[in-house]
């Protein structure tokens, strides 16, 4: 049995292994080491196509990271208070929402928006003063983000929830006793409590927004991020710079995921 | 001493007169949740400055009164008054009143001295640092934690942790200070060094405190009044001493200090004596509180600490003294006192409480002895027959629902 789970851990790790190696790699050859070198993380960070994609990937994680932080914080406020059916109803929403497969959430999302841009643009185009060019809505930056938003918040409202839950209940009882409005609670009790649960989910956030490549590729409409640039060069061949590019966006989603989890794990102060 | 259904002063032609002196009151208090009656018509003003305790089982709507008070629970009829003032829709924060949680509901991110100065930085205008920070230091004294502001709540030990709680409240000088099952938390020990430092600060603060607690011990030796509660009704107000000794029903006796109940048929009367005969035909007199029919079925309580066991047949002592030959069934050393378990033909199974000194004078019982069981009449108090215990209602108490 120890063997077998070797055997499992060793299919998982050593693909990734060998991208992480042969970014390193001194030759042309992907699948051939030859000497160590630093040249091909150059030439990606060199490579303007490389460069975009990643400021478009790094744009649309954080815009979407940061309103799935603010809007599911507040859905799960909402949440807490609710009662009975409609509490059990809506969670089971989000769940689903999570595990929807990115095909289903890349697809729905295209429809959706085609649909809406088919009814709104006419209309803009009807409204618009005469003599001057009606703006367009297409896919792009808009699209991305609001897709990346719909999955990210429903992550953010499940790490929260389980802040708000495990949050004695008289804590913002004993507040209100001392005097602070509800607000006031909320700005020095509630936040700062429930704080490490909604930065670790806006971290989750940006690295499923930052290396998510299916919903992306729906909806990316003209722009390209840096899973759709990696997608569309591997076509041309493996390459030791592909290697490189997968390398950092690894560490860059790796580094963040233990950063979340600390602070998940730190965020539990000490209960007497 | 029994609550009367009446509401003094309600609906006067200036609105809501306070009772004289008093600094809260309820008014045909009544909370439902859902169907469930947590406080049925509660009348009951707390006066400046008093201990006041609701004392009762979880369930009995004690937890309830208190936060009808707090302001976390709406009356759903009738009304609370604090300092003359209708507060029903008054929320928590306008209100001049603090509360001690029962898991003292410190707030975890921040150190002691912020927990303490809390209510103090959320006063408008809000007052300068150096003020708060001489409050906050001279409230630390006051309980007892000098130079403990930098600590973080974790650091503290529950006893700690308690004062802390304790001077959060008090800091702000409230003008009643809730405690809801303040000691539940603290070890025996600990408790009772609790309870004797709360009553020395409620006297040397003036403050009216206003305790909940399921503790018959805790409420006797804190008190000034206490209101002992049950299914959300009160069912006596009075002195700790006054309750013990003068119990409004067989409920009350049962519930504050031990006793012994004997069950019968009120067979005779006159002057505050009744005579209640037994199942088995034994005839029991003893002090009549409350109105009887004859006839009727009541209940002679006689506290375990007034009986008097001896080996022989006690002289004719006063008049209506109670002579019972009985067996020793079971002697428990509890220190302070021996606890015998006794059994009489006509009575069933009884408690005796014999003190140490009496213990060493008569010489210990042993289990199987024969021995004779007295009390003067005095002892002897015939009571309402009001079942003892009765099944917990779902989700009448506040606090098991958390």
């Amino acid at each position: 049995m120890r063997l077998y789970a070797m055997a499992v851990y060793l299919f998982l790790y050593i693909p990734i292994g060998i991208i992480l190696l042969f970014s390193f790699s001194a030759g042309r050859s992907a699948s051939q080491f030859e000497g160590f070198s630093l040249q091909w993380y150059g030439k990606a960070l060199s490579n303007p196509f490389v460069m975009d994609a990643l400021s478009t990937s790094f744009t649309v994680a954080v815009i979407s990271a940061g309103i799935a932080g603010i809007f599911g914080t507040m859905a799960a406020l909402a949440l807490q208070s609710m009662r009975g059916r409609m509490r059990l109803f809506f969670d089971a929403l989000i769940y689903i929402a999570v595990m929807v497969p990115g095909i289903v959430i890349g697809i729905a999302t295209l429809i959706a928006l085609v649909t809406v841009f088919g009814w709104l643009n006419p209309l803009l185009a009807a409204i618009w003063p005469e003599g001057q060019v009606p703006p367009q809505m297409s896919m792009g930056y808009g699209s991305l983000i609001a897709a990346h938003t719909l999955f990210s918040m429903a992550l953010v409202i499940i790490i929260v929830r389980a802040r708000i839950a495990g949050m004695d209940r008289s804590l913002t009882e004993a507040s209100s006793d001392l005097y602070a409005t509800p607000f006031g609670t909320f700005r020095q009790i509630t936040l700062p409590m429930i704080f490490p649960g909604i930065l670790a989910g806006v971290l989750l956030s940006f690295t499923f927004s930052f290396d998510d490549f299916i919903i992306a590729f729906f909806v990316a409409g003209s722009e390209t991020t840096l899973p759709i640039y990696v997608f569309s060069s591997i076509r041309r061949g493996v390459t030791p710079e592909i290697n490189a590019i997968g390398s950092m966006v690894l560490i860059v989603s790796l580094s963040l995921l233990i950063v979340a989890q600390l602070i998940l794990q730190r965020g539990r102060t000490p209960r007497s | 001493m029994r609550q009367t259904k009446q509401n003094p002063g309600q609906l006067n032609s200036m609105g809501y007169a306070p009772i004289p002196g008093s600094i809260a009151e309820f008014r045909g208090a009544t909370k439902l949740f859902g169907e469930v009656v947590a406080a049925d018509h509660i009348d009951l003003a707390i006066f400046k400055g008093e201990f006041l305790s609701f004392l009762g089982p979880s369930g009995c709507g004690k937890t309830t009164a208190l936060r009808m008070l707090a302001g976390f629970e709406t009356p759903s009829r009738g009304d609370v008054l604090i300092d003359g003032d209708r507060v029903n829709d008054m929320p928590p924060h306008r209100r001049p009143v603090n509360m001690v949680f029962q898991h003292y509901a410190l707030f975890p991110h921040l150190n002691v001295f912020d927990n303490i100065a809390y209510g103090l930085r959320q006063r408008r205008p809000r007052p300068g640092a150096s003020e708060i920070a001489t409050k906050v230091e001279r409230t630390l004294e006051t309980v007892r934690l000098p130079g403990y502001g930098k600590r973080r709540i974790w650091e503290m030990s529950g006893g700690q942790q308690q004062r802390v709680a304790l001077a959060r409240a008090l800091v702000n000088e409230p003008k009643l200070l809730l405690l809801d099952e303040p000691m539940a938390a603290l070890d025996r020990k600990l408790r009772r060094e609790m309870q004797i430092e709360l009553q020395t600060l409620q006297r040397q603060l003036g403050i009216t405190f206003v305790l909940v607690t399921h503790d018959q011990e805790e409420a006797l030796s804190m008190s000034d009044r206490i209101c002992l509660m049950r299914g959300g009704r009160i069912v006596q107000i009075g002195s700790p001493r006054s309750l013990y000794d003068e119990p409004a029903s067989r409920y009350v006796a049962d519930f504050v200090g031990k006793s012994n109940f004997f069950e019968g048929r009120l067979s005779g009367r006159s002057a505050g004596i009744g005579s209640v005969e037994t199942r088995s035909g034994m005839l029991l007199s003893g002090r009549t509180v409350g109105d009887f029919a004859e006839g009727q079925t009541v209940a002679v309580s006689i506290r375990p600490e007034q009986c008097l066991l001896s080996q022989s047949e006690p002289g004719e002592a006063a008049a209506g003294a109670t002579r019972i030959k009985v067996r020793i069934r079971n002697r428990i050393f509890l220190g302070e006192h021996t606890e015998y378990l006794v059994e009489s033909g006509g009575m069933g199974e009884f408690l005796v409480h014999v003190s140490r000194q009496a213990d060493a004078m008569s010489g210990a019982f042993e289990a199987g002895e024969e021995a004779w069981a007295s009390w003067p009449r005095e002892a002897a108090i015939v009571l309402e027959n009001d079942a003892t215990s009765e099944p917990p209602k779902k989700g009448n108490e506040h606090v098991e629902e958390k």
